[in-house]
């Protein structure tokens, strides 16, 4: 893939918009068509590859109307159906097209709390944009128009003139509520229930709160400063934080409502249970969760060499097992620390894996080795315990699975050999079980996620849930849309 | 922010200090652990053993031995000063109840943790032997606590310079030969004597618990950092543990997982020191 350089993408957005606002007819729909989708201007990846600094730049406002422009106004607006949180896309992006960004971020808020989050990491391509009928009619998902790349844009813009207007609080209503984690599904309820004028405090394990947006997504996707801008919101508006504050050990979830007077209680905790492959060797040394391999790197700044205290395995050859965002996120990171080689490993084909198109391009960019079709057996390590070398197994695809992709099927007999000297594991999370299993009465599933009724309810009265605790590991979106259900729950009960 | 409410120097390298932090206070049960971080932006996440609550003054107890960056620049905090970050009771608590004789082995720090569960051993109404072992005089802490807990005291210094000149496993062994034997053993120090207790033990069949100090981040069960094979099966030291059955726990493995980042450490391990010397000299005694 080649790179331009953001001040060519500028420059050539800005002739193309010129030659469009003269025009006073309204542009028709092929024209609109015919509008140059809008490139995202990037770090020139060999040079990214060395900081954390966050890769995409963000269109400039000549950018962002010509991609707004590119939107027809669909009456059905089938775009709208793909968005978890049902945002008026052609809504905001008719605003954002005729210059009114702030008219468009407001359109936006009216349904997302957290735009400028989703606007970088929501999976566009399998939502909004899957169905937007420009990429339709231009054969490709990739030609849609950038709904979420408008959509970041309008609310940087907000966030950076400091233009955001605080939300209006209802009088105080004398209620409290207590908000256990501080993800995105924790961060919605908080300011939904705190607008209707309950006293809301949030429970946060670690020392920083932000949930996965501060401790697994890394800096270069997601600048930490933005979580911290949202959490400020937060605090403003008068929602009070415990950080370090884990709740089922610090203290009980039930004493919460029966001593410390709360009314009602969301819990937002996440799927922070690294899954392992339960393979030889997994205990070497060198083999880290991508959890750990991420939180060391994002939360406790280890990517700071001169600074940070906690330390990071700086190795050479990283193998990283797994396929989904995470599994990009852990790559791209080694990658950063000064791995001198990164290979993925992943079981099927490049069309199944899970994590989002834009990812896998910019680790590809960024020199990261993809090994398909080809699944760990096992783990190797030296007489001092450390990993050497990892045995693989060959893959090919067989018949479609219950989800829809094909099973893969290891080849027999195919053992082979990478070797490395570090192996990430990334092959998804569980649901912590720390709240369940010190909760008496509290339903989970098999799988350990808690169950909720269609109002977020938990089995106990006064209890709610959301996010990935309820979902498994799901998207930042549906984490965010789970919350506002919950939280109008849990305003229309303490009403 | 958890203010330092007392510091106490207990032997060259080792300190007692009382922090504030209530809540932890009201929670916490033997065998339970905080994690404590001295700065939250560039500062490491260090796990520490609650040696005793006060839940009336809203504070804990932590006895730690200065061995690298984060325990050194505790040391040098002063009452008045403050710990930005603590995080706690993590863990089980140590299961307690009457079992009869319980004999509870110290090494080195590991008396610290030790201290609360010979407490609740005793109040349970078990019979209690404590066996301390420290490399010299100087290094042995709480020794009058525990000798007034014990029904019986054992003390061994690896130089003779204080009670019996040897390592913990001989008395230990000794002990484990009565008629009738122990009920239970506990065993807390480096990993190296935790292992070589439970080789001791094992012929006599007597059930041996030991609490594992494993690298740790997050303290909850997110990161798996901390895990160790028991029985064959991976465990987290952190919601799973800290304590374990010592026959069942691969300490092989968890000794090499602890070294995974000695070479970014700038500073010695004293430890290392001590476990170089208790396996040397194990492997002469064995
Ligand atoms: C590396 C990585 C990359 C990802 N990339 C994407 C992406 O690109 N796009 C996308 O949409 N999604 C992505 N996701 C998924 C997304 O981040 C999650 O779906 C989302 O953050 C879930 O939000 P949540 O509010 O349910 O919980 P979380 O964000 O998991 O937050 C839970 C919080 O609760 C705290 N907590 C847990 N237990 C307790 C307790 N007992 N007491 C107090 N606090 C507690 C935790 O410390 C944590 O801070 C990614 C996930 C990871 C791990
Ligand atoms: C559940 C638990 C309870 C603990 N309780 C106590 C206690 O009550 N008192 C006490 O003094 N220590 C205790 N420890 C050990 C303590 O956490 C470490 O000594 C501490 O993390 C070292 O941090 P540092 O930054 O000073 O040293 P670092 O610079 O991080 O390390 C210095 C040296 O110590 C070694 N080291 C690092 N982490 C550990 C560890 N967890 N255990 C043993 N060696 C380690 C390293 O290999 C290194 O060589 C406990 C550990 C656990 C897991
Ligand atoms: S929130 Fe996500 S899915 Fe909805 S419009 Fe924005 S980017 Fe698309
Ligand atoms: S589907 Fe595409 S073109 Fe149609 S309204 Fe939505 S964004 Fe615009
Ligand atoms: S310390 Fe992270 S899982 Fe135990």
């Amino acid at each position: 893939m080649s790179h331009s350089s953001p001040e060519t993408l500028a420059a050539l957005a800005r002739q193309e918009l010129e030659g469009l606002v003269k025009r006073t007819t309204p542009l028709t729909p092929k024209e609109r068509i015919a509008i140059t989708a809008q490139e995202m201007p990037t770090q020139d990846p060999a040079i990214r590859r060395r900081n954390v600094q966050e890769v995409a730049l963000g269109y400039t406002p000549e950018q962002a109307r010509l991609e707004s422009m590119r939107c027809l106004q669909c009456r059905n607006a089938p775009c709208v159906q793909g968005c978890p949180v049902r945002i008026d896309i052609p809504g905001f992006l008719k605003a954002a097209a005729d210059g009114d960004f702030q008219g468009a971020c407001s359109i936006i808020k009216k349904n997302s709390l957290l735009p400028a989050v989703c606007g970088r990491v929501c999976p566009q391509e399998t939502q909004c944009q899957e169905h937007c009928t420009v990429g339709k009619s231009l054969k490709s998902v990739d030609k849609a128009v950038s709904i979420g790349r408008v959509e970041r844009f309008v609310a940087d813009l907000e966030r950076e003139s400091g233009s955001a207007v605080a939300p209006t609080i209802k009088p105080a209503t004398g209620k409290k509520v207590a908000v256990i984690g501080t993800g995105p599904a924790s961060i919605t309820v908080a300011a939904d229930v705190r607008r209707a004028g309950h006293q809301v405090v949030m429970f946060e394990a670690f020392h920083k709160p932000g949930g996965v947006l501060v401790y697994g997504i890394p800096e270069f996707r997601l600048p930490k400063a933005i979580v911290q801008k949202e959490i400020d919101a937060l605090t403003g508006m008068g929602v009070e934080l415990k950080t370090n504050f884990v709740i089922g050990r610090t203290r009980k979830l039930k004493a919460l409502i029966e001593e410390d007077g709360f009314d009602a209680v969301f819990i937002g905790t996440g799927a922070g249970l690294p899954k392992f492959m339960n393979i030889e060797g997994e205990n070497l040394v060198g083999v880290f969760s991508a959890n750990e391999y991420l939180t060391r790197a994002n939360l406790m700044k280890a990517y700071d060499f001169g600074r940070a205290d906690t330390p990071i395995s700086r190795s050479g050859r990283v193998a990283v097992l797994g396929g989904g965002n995470v599994a990009m996120d852990a790559a791209r990171t080694a990658v950063r620390l000064g791995a001198s080689e990164v290979h993925i490993i992943y079981r099927r084909t490049e069309v199944e894996m899970p994590a989002r198109i834009e990812e896998l391009a910019h680790a590809k960019e960024e020199g990261v080795i993809f090994h398909l079709l080809e699944n760990a057996k096992r783990l190797i390590g030296d007489k001092d315990g450390c990993v050497t070398a990892l045995e693989c197994l060959r893959y090919e695809l067989g018949e479609p699975d219950a989800s829809g992709r094909r099973r893969p099927v290891e080849v027999k007999g195919s053992e082979f050999i990478h070797e490395i000297d570090a192996v990430i594991v990334a092959i998804g999370n569980d649901s912590n079980p720390l709240i369940p299993r010190t909760t008496e009465g509290l339903q989970t599933t098999k799988w350990g996620n808690i169950i909720v009724d269609e109002t977020g309810k938990t089995s106990i009265d006064r209890v709610y849930a959301g996010g990935d605790i309820v979902l498994g590991a799901a998207t930042v979106i549906l984490a965010m849309g789970e919350g506002r259900r919950a939280a109008a729950s849990i305003n229309e009960r303490l009403k | 922010m958890n203010k330092i409410l007392a510091r106490t120097q207990l032997s060259d390298d080792v300190y007692m200090m009382r922090l504030n932090a209530p809540y932890i206070a009201r929670e916490r049960l033997p065998g339970q652990f905080v994690i404590l971080q001295l700065d939250n932006e560039f500062g490491e996440r260090i796990p520490l053993t609650i040696a005793d609550a006060d839940p009336v003054e809203g504070s804990i107890t932590i006895i730690f031995q200065a061995v690298g960056k984060t325990t050194h620049n505790l040391a040098d905090k002063q009452v008045g000063e403050s710990v930005q970050s603590v995080l706690g009771p993590l863990g089980q608590p140590t299961h307690i109840e009457k079992f009869g004789t319980v004999v509870c082995v110290g090494g080195g720090i590991g008396v610290a943790p030790l201290h609360p569960i010979v407490k609740g051993m005793k109040a349970a109404g078990n019979r209690i032997i404590v066996i301390v072992g420290a490399r010299t005089k100087g290094l042995v802490i709480l020794e009058e606590q525990m000798r007034a807990l014990a029904d019986e005291f054992i003390i061994c210094t690896d130089d003779g310079s204080l009670g019996r000149k040897a390592l913990v496993t001989e008395p230990l062994k000794e002990v484990c030969g009565r008629i009738p034997k122990p009920d239970m053993v506990v065993a807390i120090g480096p990993p190296i004597m935790m292992k070589f207790c439970a080789e001791a033990t094992r012929p006599f069949g007597v059930h041996t618990m030991v609490s594992l100090n494993t690298i740790m981040i997050d303290g909850t069960g997110m990161c798996g950092g901390c895990r160790v094979t028991v029985g064959g099966q991976t465990k987290f030291v952190c919601v799973d543990g800290p304590e374990f059955d010592g026959h069942q726990v691969d300490f092989d493995n968890m000794m090499q997982r602890l070294k995974a980042y000695r070479k970014h450490e700038d500073h010695a391990h004293e430890q290392c020191h001590l476990n170089a010397e208790l396996s040397a000299k194990e492997k002469v005694n064995s």
